[in-house]
């Protein structure tokens, strides 16, 4: 949020910040500044505060993971010369035509409209360049979009806007959006400021409206009609194209046991921190559980069909370093999704723009209006001129970087664990740093066998 | 972005499948006896002008999903779920039932029920004629983004939610919460409302809505008078998010 929208006093009271402690002054753990901000925005505004980005509360996350390493019953591999794989086959359940990456680190459904064309035509070059997938959103597939992305996964939403045949059978995978970590039984929103005529158009909606999009699919309900929904799409695509089930982690253990048995070839599960272009704060911060509590349960769903590895788990929600690819893919995931993370890559945040950020009231690395359109970066926005400041050639060579990074860091991660692949770390490479996190990863707390709630 | 199929249209195209009804141009499928992969995987490899018949398809799902030429298609029979989804181009005929989703994301052509049809008739339709001579259930046209539907009787609840555009001819009653949410779609009924959804309005009958009105019926071969009918849509009230509207959602 910012605070643009308060009444400004009259005159600014000059308080020097730094002395409130040497005065003994006592902030409220409940009553924190944001929190009474936040009191004072409703009360000036009579709106919920809508924002972007994922939930900024503190949970329990791969930080309070460690990898053990390779010692005595352990042999590590050679740094930089014996082989660490890090490709995967995603979709090859009943598709004929399934994915092949080179990475596991994927691009999450973002949409045109939400980002701007040059920022979706960035995740789309820097994806294509370390072969990776790259995907669309609420809003339909834009030919900039397919033409840079060798591997573009197509989002069926409830909204269907932009929904159309002819680019279902252009895709190279389908992803089925049941909801997203930020708002698991939330639809979609975006603000009247970004439907451009543009975006209006592929969305068939009104320019310059207040966009709510359904939560709930309009012609399907529950994992029977899934099965029959997967069904259809199977047919007209003849079988060739994956079709992936997208949920929000709330209830993931069962929902991923729906998902296999409604016939998805890939379950993503998407935790809270998993990032949004807008969505109220009540619901992000409130809605859902981490992505660290969700893995194992959706590991466990799979491992009791006996479909690990047959059907694809993609993690994503807070990925940041190749660390937490590593703990991801050895808690069980197949590959994981970055959003966020790929938006700050290309310049989402950047201090270079501390002046324009403190304009709008807020500040490089707490930037969230992304519903505002007015993203100094160029990335959030649909202003022609903003758009313009980031050129999509450049973007997409620093997203490449990126995605190699997290790669790079994974394969460290994984030699020194002593696995050829990245798919062969495995829980018992992991202990825990905290109880919570030891309960919530089923993993031991470090120097011990205890798992909290293991039986 | 609508596209209506003019009558004469389909007169030819129906003249068009009588003359090669004897030829190679014309097939016939026994679902008792072959599975739906294999006429849907026909119906992709088809070209214009060819007609299919197909018997016994006994409530299967997904029948004549994803046509993408000018063909025809007489089903012969109850249709399950999404019948003719993501239907383009060509015209398809149900002598029977539908089941949820008829004709679901249709873009064009045509898609008519001989029956009655369930739930989320086709919902988000983008394009096309979709006719139903029966009943449709609830949520019909839901979504829709520029299909024109008529329905010879009733609908359900909930139907024209969040009807974004096209045309929605209703020559029964209308159920609960109609129009809820809707954007730019417009709503013809003959019978009675139940009731009116969130920000779905009655809208003055001008000329050339019944001019419209009077294409639609006749699209899809039925002799109602425009003038009996009253039109619904969106009052435009919810379009921005306003602490005023905060009952209304």
């Amino acid at each position: 949020m910012t605070i643009t929208s308060l009444p400004a006093p009259a005159q600014a009271p000059a308080t020097p910040a730094q002395h409130t402690e040497e005065l003994g002054l006592r902030e409220s753990a409940t009553f924190d500044r944001a929190t009474i901000a936040d009191i004072q925005r409703a009360a000036a505004t009579g709106v919920y505060d809508i924002r972007g980005w994922g939930a900024k509360r503190k949970v329990p996350h791969f930080d309070d993971l460690l990898f053990l390493g390779a010692s005595m019953s352990r042999y590590p591999l050679e740094g930089y010369r014996e082989k660490c794989d890090t490709d995967v086959v995603l979709g090859d359940r009943h598709a004929s035509r399934p994915l092949h990456l080179q990475t596991p680190v994927t691009i999450a459904g973002m949409s045109f409209g939400a980002l701007s064309a040059n920022a979706k035509e960035a995740l789309g070059r820097g994806a294509s360049e370390v072969g990776t997938s790259t995907t669309t959103g609420d809003g339909g597939m834009t030919p900039e979009e397919r033409g840079q992305s060798k591997h573009l996964v197509y989002q069926y939403l409830p909204s269907r806007y932009g929904m159309n045949p002819d680019d279902l059978r252009k895709a190279d995978a389908i992803e089925i959006v049941l909801g997203q970590g930020a708002k698991p039984g939330g639809g979609g929103m975006l603000l009247g400021q970004k439907i451009t005529e543009r975006v209006a158009g592929m969305r068939t909606l009104p320019v310059g409206i207040d966009q709510r999009s359904a939560s709930r699919h309009p012609d399907w309900t529950g994992p029977d009609d899934l099965e029959i929904k997967i069904g259809e799409l199977r047919e007209i695509t003849d079988w060739k194209t994956p079709i992936y089930v997208k949920i929000g982690a709330s209830r993931p253990y069962y929902d991923t046991a729906l998902a296999v048995k409604a016939g998805a070839d890939v379950v993503v599960v998407d935790g809270m921190q998993g990032g949004t272009a807008a969505t109220q704060q009540v619901f992000i911060e409130n809605v859902g559980i981490p992505t660290l509590a969700a893995i194992p349960q959706a590991v466990q769903a799979l491992q009791e069909l006996g479909v690990h590895r047959k059907v694809q788990l993609i993690v994503s929600g807070g990925i940041r370093t190749g660390a937490d690819v590593a703990k991801a893919m050895a808690l069980g995931a197949d590959a994981v999704a970055i959003g966020t993370a790929a938006l700050i890559a290309l310049g989402d945040n950047d201090p270079r723009y501390a002046a324009e950020y403190a304009a709008l009231g807020s500040a490089a690395g707490y930037y969230d209006d992304f519903q505002d359109g007015r993203d100094p970066a160029g990335i959030t926005t649909q202003d022609p001129e903003l758009s313009s400041r980031l050129d999509p050639v450049e973007g997409g060579r620093r997203l490449a970087n990126y995605l190699r990074v997290l790669t790079m860091e994974a394969q460290t991660i994984a030699r020194a664990c002593g696995k050829s692949h990245l798919h062969n770390l495995e829980p018992e490479d992991l202990v825990a740093l905290t109880i919570e996190a030891s309960a919530m990863a089923r993993v031991p707390l470090a120097g011990t066998s205890w798992i909290p709630g293991a039986k | 972005m609508v596209t209506l199929t003019a009558p004469e249209t389909s007169t030819d195209t129906n003249a068009e499948a009588a003359q090669h009804a004897a030829s190679t141009d014309s097939f016939s499928v026994d679902l008792a006896g072959s599975p739906v992969r294999e006429l849907n995987q026909a119906l992709h490899n088809a070209v214009d002008g060819q007609s299919w018949t197909v018997a016994n398809p006994e409530g299967k799902h997904s029948l004549a999903v994803g046509i993408d030429a000018r063909v025809s298609v007489t089903i012969n029979g109850h249709a399950g779920y999404y019948a003719a989804g993501m239907h383009q181009k060509g015209d398809v005929t149900i002598n029977g039932n539908a089941g949820v989703g008829l004709a679901e994301n249709i873009m064009s052509g045509r898609v008519h029920v001989k029956g009655d049809a369930s739930q989320s008739a086709a919902a988000t339709g983008h394009g096309g004629l979709v006719v139903i001579d029966g009943n449709a259930s609830a949520r019909c046209g839901i979504s829709m983004k520029g299909v024109d539907i008529v329905v010879g009787g009733n609908i359900g609840h909930m139907s024209a939610f969040m009807a974004q555009a096209g045309r929605l001819v209703v020559c029964g009653d209308a159920g609960e919460a109609l129009g809820d949410s809707i954007y730019e779609a417009r709503i013809y009924v003959k019978g009675t409302v139940a009731s009116l959804g969130a920000d779905c309005i009655e809208k003055p009958l001008k000329e050339e809505h019944l001019a419209e009105l009077g294409e639609l019926l006749a699209a899809a071969g039925r002799t109602d008078n425009p003038a009996d009918f009253k039109r619904y849509g969106s009052a435009r009230n919810l379009y921005h998010f306003s602490v005023h509207n905060s009952t209304s959602y």
